[in-house]
This record gives structure tokens, C-alpha cells and sequence, in this order.
């Protein structure tokens, strides 16, 4: 996969045309495939056999890291400065047991939010060149990278499948 | 519902035009009663903190119960835009918002009065874990460090769940404007396109923040419960605060979003979205935790006779029949018995009741109730 790559949107009023034209062009080999669509749709997600978010390993990393912190942080500033308060013992954990779950949540948002944008590249100051501002309204886009030659084929599939409109966009 | 996806930009992007004089009458008087309030503050600065009441032995007074009250109005949001979402409640889709928007700004009104309650509000980062005069760090076995985190970790995460669900939203706004308008809000969308990628993450996420949101709900009113539950002070030294404060916070929090949804529909003309069937199911949830309240009250005034305890009983007795009888029966009337008048008029709630009584896994069968309701998944529901 090297050289030149010409992009090519097709803009699709209906879902039912959209997911089939996404079907067909990933049966005739084309990965590199980018959806806009205003709304999540799980037919989307199954035509572009999309396999399962990774967001959800970093929910667990920080989750099992606000519990060890927060652990660390009882334990050790307990044991730093030993005070007996209320003739509990020094580290006692069913009170540091509260610390532990409030942590495990907040470190396991936090890292919820790390991982989507991580995997989603956002905060992102530019828009990509192909998106059109109905893609949050009402239309979906397709945008299919092809070797030059392949331009003409794949604006034909796009306008078979139903585009309504469809236009070379480059990178 | 028979809407398409332009119909619904429009719709509901109308509410965002500029107000009429109206609102901004309004606001102003918002704004004065925050200046009275403030006002207020500095008058109890300046004197003291028995201004208020507080003193020994009194060492809860309006301030705490104020903190209480809207950390529980907080609860419901969190209920309407995780709970439910985690159950696949389809009729939440058009209400959460304002529910959540109710969290993050009744947790905000929250936080302030345990700050004013401290008397020396500037000393407040005292509560804070680090290493004080002499190496000595906060009491990790204290009610009000847990309070600390449990409150802290719950306004991050509805800040964050709530920031999270508008970004899309967001989006819409920035390709529908223009101008300085356009800048700002594309600055908010972060580059949110909707493209395949982006949603598929964004799912998986909203999809563990709401699973994280939701075991976060329960404990922190647990722990804002065991504020007082720690104490031994005869009526209020109690296992069944837990689940008494969870219960009791969504059931005000409910009262509190219908009172928010019923002028915003019509003010708005929201009248197609937010329908009857959102009001009948939050009546419906109502019902369900009237009757947690109903039973919690029972089951405490049983404790109190059954353990034999004569402080606790007269304690008891005294909140019954004593100088605060009255607020005590209004209390009483109306978190449990006015509740259940919803049941009226519906043979379908009143399995619903029965269901209640007799079964005891109350929430599993409601919302699985209330689901049936939901309308299928139609193109377009989601705002």
C-alpha cells in the first residue's frame, strides 16, 4: 500500500442504502472506509465488522490503580503519623475500605475519558476535509480511500448504491 | 413519533435562540437572591457560626440538612441518565439531559454548604490528604473525609458524564452557527464528526461511565447517611440509613425533575418530546421509592420499640408527638402516602403496587415494568 491515494465521499440520505454500500465495498476489498453518520447505529457497526472497543481495558487499569493508590494512600499516612483516634487501630480497614471504592471510580472515569479520547484522536483542531456540516443533521458519508486509477469504479458503486451526491475529496 | 432527524435539529435547537424579557426578569431575580445570600455569608463570617443555631451540643443544623437535600436531588439525575440507560429504558433518551443537568448543578449548590457549615470556610483544604503541620495527615476512619470523597469523586464524574453526553450535541450547534458562535462551540465539539471511530469509542465509553455512575450513586448517599449513622445519638444511630438516604434521595430527586419538566415542556414547547409517557413513568418511580420511604419510616419506628432501647424509643415518640410533630406528619404524609394517589386511575399500576408489596426485589420488577412501556427504538428518538 504505497503511493498515491485518492478519497472519494458519497453522501447517503438513507441508512438502508448506506450500510449496503458499505457491505459492497468492503466485499470488493477497500479498508480503508470512514462513516459519518449523526447518530450511532449498530448496523453501521456490524456492515464495517468493527471488532470491540479497547476503551474498556483502560476502565480497568485505572480502576485497579485508584484502589492501589488509594490503599497506599490510607495505609502509609496512617502508619506515617500513628494516632489512635476513637480506639480503632492504626490501619483499619473497613473505614479505608470507603476511600478504596471512591477511588476506584474516579480513577476509572478518569481513565474511561483518557482512553476514549486516546482512541478517538480528540481533542483534533481541524475537521477532516470531507466532513459536510449535514453529517450532524441528517446524512451519512462514506469515504473511501482508493488508488487513483479505482476513482472512477468506486464513484460508480458509491452512486449505484443510492449516493446522493458524490465528490473526490483529497488529503 | 413520527419525526425526521432535520425536524428534530430544529426543534430542539430553538430553544436556544435569544430569550425574551421574561427570562432575563427572571435571572435577575435569581441573582438577587444570590446577593442576599452572600450578604448573608458575610454577616455570619464576620459574627460567628452561632448566627445560625449551631452550637454544642447542636452540631447539625440547616446547613447539613441543606448539603443532605441537595446531594439527594442530585441522586435521581444519576438514576434517569446511568441507571436507566444501563436497563436500555428507551424513554429516558429525551429527559436525561435535564436530569443530569439538575446533578451537576444541585451537587455544585451542595458542596457549598459543608464549606459555610466549617464557620472558617478558608481553612477548607484542610480536608484535603496531604502532609499538615507536624507530618500529620488527615483521619482516613473520619465520616467527613469519606464525605470529602465521596462528594468529590461524584461531581467529577457527573461533570465528566455530563460533558461526555453533550460533545455530539455540541457538534450539531457548531455546523448550525455561524460567527464567534460557530468558534466557541466548535471549541466545546472538540472536533467531534461522527465518524464510525468516534462513535464506536464513544459508546464503549458512555456505556462504563454509566456502569461506574451507577454503584457511585448508591454509595455516596450511603456515606453522606453515615454522617450521622456513625454518631451514636440515639435516632439517628441506625444500619438502615444506607438504603434509607439512597431511597429517599431519588424519591425528592423525582419530585424535583418533574417540577423542572412540567413548566420546561410547555415553556419550550417541548410538548413532542417529553410526553405524558415520561411524566406516567416518573410518577410510576415515584410510587416505587414512596413506598422504600413508607416502609423505611415503619421499619425504624419498629426498631426503636423492638430494640428495648428507652432513649431511642422516646426519641421516637418525641419526633411524633413532640415540638416538631407537625413537620414530622407533613413529612410523613407526603413522601408516602400522597405518592401513592399516582396509582390512581391505572389497574396496570395497581399490579404494580401489589408487585411492590409482596415481592421483594422492588427494583428489578419496576424497571423491567416500566420497560415494557418504552417505546420500541424509533429512527430519531435520541435528542
Amino acid at each position: 500500500m504505497s503511493g498515491e491515494m485518492v478519497r472519494v465521499l458519497g453522501i447517503f440520505a438513507h441508512l438502508d442504502s448506506f450500510t449496503q454500500a458499505i457491505r459492497q465495498m468492503q466485499h470488493l476489498g477497500y479498508r480503508d472506509l470512514t462513516a459519518f453518520s449523526p447518530v450511532p447505529r449498530h448496523e453501521i457497526e456490524e456492515a464495517l465488522e468493527a471488532g470491540r472497543s479497547p476503551v474498556r481495558l483502560f476502565t480497568l487499569v485505572g480502576g485497579i490503580l485508584g484502589g492501589v493508590t488509594a490503599l497506599i494512600l490510607t495505609i502509609a499516612s496512617s502508619l506515617h503519623y500513628p494516632l489512635i483516634t476513637g480506639g480503632k487501630p492504626i490501619v483499619s480497614i473497613p473505614p479505608f475500605l470507603v476511600i478504596v471504592f471512591e477511588l476506584v471510580i474516579l480513577f476509572g472515569s478518569l481513565a474511561t475519558i483518557l482512553g476514549m479520547l486516546i482512541n478517538i484522536r480528540l481533542p483534533r483542531i481541524r475537521l477532516e476535509a470531507a466532513y459536510d456540516p449535514t453529517f450532524s443533521e441528517d446524512r451519512f458519508g462514506l469515504w473511501v480511500g482508493c488508488r487513483p486509477d479505482e476513482n472512477e469504479r468506486v464513484r460508480d458503486i458509491l452512486r449505484g448504491a443510492g449516493a446522493e451526491e458524490v465528490r473526490h475529496e483529497g488529503r | 413519533m413520527e419525526l425526521s432527524y432535520r425536524q428534530i435539529n430544529r426543534d430542539l435547537l430553538k430553544t436556544m435562540e435569544p430569550p425574551g424579557r421574561l427570562y432575563y426578569v427572571v435571572l435577575g431575580l435569581d441573582i438577587l437572591v444570590l446577593l442576599w445570600g452572600i450578604f448573608a455569608w458575610i454577616y455570619q463570617i464576620r459574627t460567628g457560626i452561632g448566627v445560625t443555631g449551631l452550637n454544642n451540643p447542636v452540631g447539625w443544623g440547616a446547613y447539613i440538612a441543606t448539603f443532605v437535600f441537595w446531594i439527594g436531588i442530585a441522586h435521581s439525575g444519576t438514576l434517569i441518565s446511568a441507571i436507566l440507560f444501563l436497563f436500555r429504558c428507551r424513554w429516558r433518551n429525551p429527559i436525561y439531559r435535564t436530569a443530569e443537568a439538575m446533578t451537576v448543578f444541585a451537587l455544585m449548590t451542595a458542596g457549598l454548604y459543608p464549606i459555610i457549615h466549617l464557620g472558617r470556610p478558608w481553612l477548607f483544604y484542610w480536608l484535603f490528604p496531604y502532609a499538615q503541620e507536624g507530618h500529620l495527615w488527615i483521619n482516613f476512619r473520619s465520616p467527613l473525609i469519606w464525605d470529602v470523597f465521596a462528594v468529590g469523586t461524584y461531581l467529577i464524574v457527573s461533570c465528566v458524564f455530563f460533558f461526555t453526553g453533550l460533545v455530539p450535541d455540541l457538534a450539531v450547534v457548531r455546523d448550525q452557527a455561524d460567527g464567534w458562535r460557530r468558534k466557541i462551540y466548535g471549541f466545546l465539539a472538540q472536533g467531534w464528526q461522527g465518524t464510525d471511530r468516534q462513535w464506536r469509542h464513544y459508546g464503549s465509553a458512555y456505556l462504563f461511565l454509566a456502569a461506574l455512575a451507577t454503584p457511585l450513586v448508591v454509595s455516596v448517599h450511603s456515606i453522606v447517611s453515615w454522617d450521622f449513622a456513625m454518631s451514636v445519638v440515639p435516632g439517628w444511630h441506625s444500619t438502615i440509613f444506607a438504603p434509607y438516604f439512597v431511597a429517599g434521595a431519588i424519591h425528592s430527586g423525582l419530585a424535583m425533575v418533574l417540577t423542572i419538566l412540567i413548566p420546561m415542556r410547555r415553556i419550550l414547547g417541548l410538548k413532542g418530546y417529553i410526553t405524558e409517557l415520561h411524566l406516567e413513568n416518573l410518577g410510576k418511580l415515584i410510587i416505587l421509592t414512596g413506598l422504600i420511604m413508607a416502609y423505611s419510616y415503619g421499619a425504624e419506628f419498629f426498631i426503636a420499640w423492638y430494640s428495648g432501647n428507652i432513649f431511642e424509643r422516646e426519641t421516637f415518640l418525641y419526633r411524633a408527638f413532640g415540638d416538631y410533630a407537625v413537620a414530622f406528619w407533613i413529612m410523613l404524609i407526603f413522601n408516602a402516602v400522597v405518592p401513592l394517589l399516582f396509582v390512581f386511575g391505572k389497574i396496570r399500576a395497581w399490579f404494580f403496587l401489589w408487585f411492590l408489596l409482596f415481592a421483594k426485589l422492588l427494583p428489578v420488577v419496576s424497571l423491567t415494568e416500566v420497560k415494557e412501556l418504552a417505546p420500541p427504538p424509533v429512527k430519531g428518538v435520541s435528542p
